[in-house]
């Protein structure tokens, strides 16, 4: 079959579906927009919980499935981004959509691709992760400036063309790497980044120089765990600035420039833009908090702003203490999916959802260091919160919690593509 | 071609509704746990343990030990002290009833 005929196909019988729902007769449609940790995970557990009950489509224009966790070890030379990445397949009868959505028309519950076909649903969830506030970093608009200064905050070509000019960097250079203020994807991902590189120069620029400009006041996760190792690890290398609000980029001079005016020249400069919701959520409207996060119902991840779509992962507003991560997007898939097929059969959510967070951050190629914490719903502050006493932090760096991250790896991207 | 395209449709429109069974609360709660100990508690790593198919005691006992700080740990300690003592014997329970190979699909 033609991909237009099979798109065309898969519109005419959803929309069918969608339309015979109403009187309670057909298969409900769950449409997953992004198959990253949160998409893909809510469109396995829909179809695992609904006993395949439900069909779902997944759209996702990639065909493969990049791990932006553990890509910074791709920086620090102990792994290829090939470790990383895996193919898309279709499993657990999810129909997999290689496609961008253009549009969703809430009202209708209908929404159009970019390829030119309409599909309609039951229920919507949104997982588009985030997408780059430009506009923030003028220097950064200008021709060729995004080739030159990257960003590698999304794991893929970014990563392997940071690693390149790393490598290319002349011993006794500077790599500068600039972080937006918080909130942003991946707390801790900043200055495990540091580590990597650091890791790399010591091995084999043992001159070279990285120079961290945070806009934060201090490191924002696992910081006394972090600076004691760059302490006993990477002495007169890792250089960290606070209070460094990057203002605007001068691509060409490679320059980072502070809201202060201050200016630093590096010879590789990353810079981690400021980030909002994915596209496709702004446009639609989900991002109701400052325009740039998704509200949603923490028992059952519906967005505040539109009945019927689900909002995912990094791009929701996030509850107090909820990092931005691939584990929390795990979790709030699961919540989500649960919902979807409670709400579907005509039952109330769980009123008593349970999240987890871990993310390992690795300070060499094989020590690692950790952040952990549980959230359960409070139903009097209608949020999720930190379970008093639970979480906390690794005592040191130890190659045993190394082992550890690499078995989460392996679990979690089963658990997320089947 | 044209045979194809008309089964779907019709397979799509002609499909009846079937309500799904409802969750089971163990199953939600040890979803919490699948991101490092594999979808329902089969892993597939080395160095972490398998928690489906493990007897219910044997994982009550564990998880409550890790609770108290019995038993030592990098990370399980801080993990159990998110759960009452009613949610780690409903997780016991689930995993037990897993088998160990792809336990869930």
């Amino acid at each position: 079959m033609k991909r237009r005929q099979f798109l065309q196909a898969t519109g005419a019988s959803a929309l069918l579906a969608g339309c015979a729902t109403i009187t309670g007769q057909a298969k409900p449609h769950i449409v997953v927009i992004g198959g990253g940790y949160g998409g893909a995970t809510a469109a396995r557990y829909v179809r695992m919980w609904s006993e395949h009950a439900i069909d779902v489509t997944l759209i996702e224009p990639n065909a493969s499935f990049i791990s932006c966790p553990l890509s910074n070890l791709v920086l620090g030379g102990s792994k290829q981004i090939g470790d990383l990445t895996m193919s898309m397949k279709a499993q657990h009868g999810i129909r997999i959509v290689r496609d961008t959505v253009a549009s969703i028309n809430a009202d209708k519950r209908t929404l159009a691709l970019a390829s030119g076909a309409t599909l309609g649903y039951d229920r919507l969830i949104v997982s588009p992760g985030v997408d780059f506030m430009w506009d923030q970093l003028p220097g950064m608009l200008k021709p060729g400036a995004q080739d030159r200064i990257l960003h590698a905050w999304k794991a893929g070509a970014q990563t392997t063309a940071l690693r390149a000019q790393l490598e290319a960097m002349p011993d006794g250079g500077t790599y500068a790497m600039t972080i937006p203020p918080a909130p942003y994807r991946c707390p801790p991902g900043p200055y495990e980044r540091a580590s990597q590189v650091a890791f790399y120069f010591s091995r084999h620029k043992p001159k070279s120089r990285v120079l961290i400009l945070d806009a934060n006041d201090d490191v924002v996760s696992k910081g006394p765990l972090f600076k004691k190792n760059w302490k006993e690890r990477y002495s007169g290398i890792i250089e960290y600035r606070p209070s460094f609000r990057t203002a605007d980029v001068d691509a060409g001079n490679r320059t980072a420039i502070s809201e202060l005016g201050d200016k630093v020249q590096a010879d590789v400069l990353n810079v981690i833009p400021p980030q909002r919701a994915g596209s496709i959520a702004v446009q639609t409207g989900l991002a109701n908090a400052n325009g740039r996060w998704c509200g949603v119902d923490f028992l059952s991840f519906e967005s505040t702003q539109a009945n019927n779509i689900h909002v995912l992962g990094d791009a929701i507003a996030v509850a107090p203490l909820m990092p931005k991560s691939a584990h929390m997007a795990n979790q709030h898939a699961k919540v989500c999916a649960a919902a979807v097929v409670d709400l579907l059969a005509g039952r109330a959510p769980d009123a008593h959802p349970m999240l987890t967070n871990t993310c390992y951050s690795f300070v060499s190629d094989k020590d690692v260091i950790h952040v952990t914490s549980v959230h359960a719903y409070d139903a009097e502050k209608k949020t999720l919160l930190v379970v008093s006493g639970s979480g906390g932090v690794s005592p040191g760096a130890s190659a045993l919690e190394g082992e550890y991250a690499m078995n989460w790896a392996r679990n979690i991207w089963a658990d997320t593509l089947g | 071609m044209k045979h194809l395209l008309f089964a779907i449709l019709l397979s799509a429109a002609g499909a009846v509704w079937a309500e799904p069974s409802a969750i089971p609360p163990g199953a939600r709660l040890a979803a919490t746990c699948a991101a490092c100990h594999g979808t329902g508690g089969d892993t597939k790593g080395s160095t972490l343990p398998a928690l489906a198919g493990q007897s219910q005691q044997a994982l009550s006992a564990s998880l409550h030990a890790f609770k108290t700080g019995k038993r030592e740990s990098t990370i399980m300690t801080q993990i159990a002290k998110g759960y009452t003592d009613q949610q780690i014997e409903q997780l016991a329970a689930w995993f037990a009833a897993q088998k160990k190979t792809e336990a869930a699909k």
